[in-house]
């Protein structure tokens, strides 16, 4: 499409005869987006822009004590240790990736000198390696320079098995090798159009060699500055108390132009979402909380107080049903929900496709989700330019129940439908939130109109989630009909949300159930479009894959989207925090700061 | 006496033994492990939870796993949080002075009201005062923690915007000031704990205290022409503490181990909140050591109850 066209105009933006904005309205007429034009420009070796970041203070510090509350505590300040968010935060404070995602999903340089694309030469046109620059002059908080070791020194700390390194993931599969001093090649075995994982927001922080050279692997527990991190970040370390609370000093040679601009910061941990909004929007007590799951209703009561409002940052994260397509409730070779079973009920198209339609979004929405979430028919819901236009989804009781009729599940005496002598039963699984167990309910109710009976089932949240071999109540496992829960989207790219339903990543006894397509969805179109996009360099083609690889997830009805969750934080009416929806909380820090 | 200490102590080790081992079986049965966070993150492989938990020992059997926790316990290796990587026992002193700070001064305040009220109380049974401070009593330990703490914040820091209601560990004044933003800042916990205790131990040295009253030496002092609060204090009252002596000393180990609830409220750093995310996160190594400690702790009070007894009544004799 376009493509001659398209090209032509990429070359008028790179000699200048055409300025970006021009460029960007040109093919957002043509139902593209902002940031696709951008990665658009940057393949084709213009420079992407710097994110438009208003920032007014006009010299460094000066802006007081910024105080935060967390309601659930970093435990650790190791950003290669960080299990939950709330650790990546806590590291965030003292150490700073290359680059992190800005509000719009563009990458912002932090220790980078820029962002690497084709016309710098920091991207190869076979993408197959990526250079990057640091800025020069950047010191550690002791004193002493970063440097390209350091970068490499990361990179051989993660992928150390006998480190135990949670970041592993983003750092497995490449070589980093140094150029210069402030100069490192990153090398990918095969051609990587998403290039920016390492070294790029949360796990990509950086740690000094100087200081943990000498744990590396097996002692990498018992080095002292696992608690004391030394970082090049705003703000320097003062105080740790694991789950409780975080302190830190301004950096005065922070190696950006007028930042930080507050004079000290504090993360309090623990107690709960509701009392942490109280705190800032009604007492003013706290400057900024995270993650408030609190039912809408509640926060707008609050608003009204007046000293504090709610912020939203909207990413990709999606709260969905997945439908088992095996059957849960036949054994075979020790194994329930195998693949060499199918799912007596839910194997037929038409009846999923009748659950999809009675799951009523709009009442999730207003009852639960409020200004938090988006009502959606996809399940890749960002960036723009892989948002699927050609999705539609609607809630229809009567159309369900016609869908049913049509293959089959008659309604019986007792209001429950059934055929050859078996009831229309689910088991609908989830783990234990507030929210979930009330969209539970909703969906359950539009289901006994319909004549389906639905058996609900929450198991807590550490044994949903966890990787317990043993334990036959891990999503994973999926010994349900259906299940619900939500996969967040940790960078502006779907290749690592959409890879996990290839078939190659079943979930099975085999693989100790550690096979990300829970589903057990199998789709060959699916395996060979995500298959492409993997290696696939023109952003175009690649978008197009990607929005082909949801439709086939919606046209088969593996996933019933329930919500594009926002994310939501809480700010005093002063504070002027930058939150991107594609990164944590605290990845633009260095940015906040107070208005007058 | 020192031979009774002794023999109780030595008595203690198989009991403390088998509460480690009953807490740690149940402990290694409980489903879940402490890296569900990453099960969700696109970022994170699932063969690093896999790996971690290999790493950590959660795929060993329970024995060996009991065994080595017993070995590294004996040579006073606590181990360390599978969540934050540290060791636990300096975890553990972290929290315990907010925990010793608002609990003891709740069981303080307690004490301070309880006694008074229970003992005055007693003296004049069927008063109005007696009535008063029954409902008093009645309606404090029917309240919940959690519904008086939410209470207290909606009063006291929402409507009146008098105290704080987040627990601040690093307060920033010096001197007076500290020492005022302190008392501040616990006001409403201690209140929240201190009334709930006091309310169930009124009744508590009430019923105690008429128990003796009405017994013949009291009379016989009475007759004797002593007046009413040598009668009270030096005859009544020893003899009525003896059953409140043991609850306070198994009260005691509660002041180390932090309440729960009350902590989760105010967001104080104490040993309950440590126990309450640890047991949410399934950090192992430090539910096993809180509780542990803590078992140990209501094993110590206990001798040191039954030690008191002997002091306030002669009569009971160690053997």
């Amino acid at each position: 499409m376009l493509d001659k066209e398209l090209r032509s105009m990429i070359g008028d933006v790179k000699d200048g005869r055409m300025d970006r904005r021009a460029f960007i309205q040109r093919l957002a007429a043509v139902g593209l987006t902002a940031p696709l034009a951008n990665q658009i420009l940057a393949i084709g070796g213009v420079a992407m822009a710097q994110s438009p970041n208003v920032y007014k203070p006009t010299k460094r510090g000066g802006g007081g004590p910024l105080k935060l509350l967390w309601w659930q505590g970093p435990t650790l300040l190791n950003p290669h240790f960080a299990t939950g968010t709330k650790d990546q935060d806590g590291s965030r404070i003292f150490y700073e990736p290359l680059a992190s995602w800005d509000e719009e999903g563009h990458l912002n340089p932090i220790l980078a000198a820029e962002i690497p694309s084709l016309k710098n030469g920091g991207l190869a046109a076979d993408a197959k390696s990526v250079v990057w620059k640091l800025k020069p002059g950047v010191k550690w908080h002791d004193g002493k320079p970063v440097t390209a070791d350091d970068l490499v020194f990361n990179w051989e700390y993660a992928t150390d098995p006998a480190t135990a390194a949670v970041s592993v993931g983003s750092y497995a599969d490449i070589t980093v090798e140094k150029v210069d001093d402030l100069t490192i090649r990153i090398l990918f075995k095969n051609p990587t159009p998403f290039w920016a994982n390492a070294f790029v927001g949360a796990y990509g922080c950086i740690i000094p060699k100087h200081l943990f050279a000498e744990y590396k692997g097996g002692k990498s527990r018992e080095a002292p500055n696992n608690l004391k991190p030394v970082g090049t970040g705003p703000y320097k370390f003062v105080e740790f108390k694991p789950g409780d609370l975080i302190r830190g000093e301004i950096n005065p040679d922070y190696h950006m132009a007028n930042r930080p601009y507050f004079d000290s910061i504090e993360l309090k941990g623990g107690g709960d979402a509701v009392s942490a909004a109280r705190a800032i929007i009604q007492t003013g007590e706290y400057d900024y909380a995270w993650n408030m799951q609190v039912e809408d209703e509640v926060l707008l009561r609050l608003e009204k107080g007046g000293k504090g409002k709610t912020i939203y940052a909207i990413g990709g994260d999606i709260e969905f049903i997945a439908v088992n397509f095996t059957d849960p409730n036949t054994e075979v070779d020790g194994e329930r929900s195998s693949l060499k079973t199918k799912h007596p009920i839910l194997s037929e198209p038409k009846v999923r496709q009748a659950l999809a339609m009675l799951v009523d979004r709009d009442s999730v929405k207003k009852a639960i989700y409020g200004r938090a979430g988006r009502t959606t028919a996809n399940y890749l819901n960002g960036p723009e330019e892989f948002v699927s236009k050609n999705t539609k989804w609607e809630f229809s009781v009567e159309k369900a129940g016609a869908l049913l009729d049509e293959v089959g599940w008659k309604v019986g005496a007792d209001g429950i439908r059934e055929k050859d002598g078996k009831k229309l039963k689910l088991l609908f699984q989830t783990s234990i939130n507030g929210p979930r167990q009330k969209t539970q309910a909703i969906v359950k109710q539009a289901c006994q109109k319909a004549g389906i009976d639905m058996e609900l089932k929450s198991v807590v949240a550490s044994v949903f989630f966890s990787s317990d071999v043993a334990n036959p109540d891990t999503y994973a496992h999926f010994y349900a009909d259906i299940e619900m829960f939500q996969i967040p989207m940790a960078q502006p790219d779907p290749a690592l949300a959409m890879r996990r339903y290839h078939s190659r990543y079943v979930a099975t006894k085999e693989n100790k159930w550690q096979g990300q397509n829970f589903p057990r969805w199998m789709n060959k179109d699916y395996d060979a479009a995500i298959d492409a996009a993997e290696n696939e360099i023109d952003p175009l083609k690649r978008a197009d894959l990607y929005i082909k690889c949801n439709d086939w997830m919606w046209q088969d009805n593996v996933m019933i989207p329930v919500m594009h969750r926002i994310k939501v934080g809480a700010a005093s009416n002063t504070l002027h925090p930058v939150v991107s929806g594609w990164a944590n909380d605290l990845d633009n820090l260095q940015d906040w700061y107070r208005e007058a | 006496m020192s031979q009774y200490i002794l023999r109780r102590l030595m008595i203690a080790i198989p009991s403390l033994l088998g509460i480690s081992l009953v807490l740690f079986v149940v402990l290694a049965l409980a489903p879940g492990d402490p890296f569900s966070e990453l099960a969700t993150n696109p970022n994170v492989p699932p063969e690093v939870q896999q790996a971690l938990r290999a790493k950590f020992g959660l795929d060993d059997p329970i024995y060996l796993r009991y065994l080595s926790w017993l070995s590294a316990m004996a040579r006073g290796d606590w181990g360390f949080s599978f969540v934050s990587r540290m060791n636990v026992d300096t975890l553990i002193l972290q929290r315990l002075p907010a925990t010793l700070y608002v609990v003891g001064s709740s069981q303080l305040l307690a004490l301070l009201i309880a006694i008074p009220v229970g003992v005055y109380a007693a003296t004049r049974p069927y008063s109005i005062f007696d009535q008063v401070a029954n409902t008093f009593a009645f309606i404090g330990f029917s309240l919940p923690t959690f519904f008086t703490g939410i209470l207290f914040i909606l009063i006291f820091s929402v409507k009146l915007d008098w105290l704080p209601f987040v627990y601040t560990t690093d307060i920033k004044a010096t001197g007076i000031h500290w020492v005022i933003e302190q008392v501040r800042q616990a006001i409403m916990p201690v209140m929240v704990l201190g009334l709930f205790q006091a309310a169930s131990m009124t009744r508590f040295v009430r019923s105690a205290m008429l128990d003796v009253i009405r017994l013949d030496y009291v009379t016989t002092a009475r007759a004797k022409g002593l007046g009413q609060r040598i009668v009270i204090i030096k005859h009544v009252m020893r003899n009525a503490m003896i059953p409140v002596v043991t609850l306070v000393a198994l009260q005691m180990p509660a002041v180390f181990g932090g309440a729960i609830v009350t902590e989760q409220i105010f967001r104080i750093p104490g040993i309950g909140s440590l126990l309450i995310s640890s047991i949410l996160a399934n950090d192992t190594p430090v539910i096993m050591s809180v509780t542990f400690v803590f078992a140990c702790l209501v094993v110590l009070f206990n001798l040191i109850a039954d030690v008191l007894y002997g002091w306030l009544d002669p009569r009971i004799s160690f053997r």
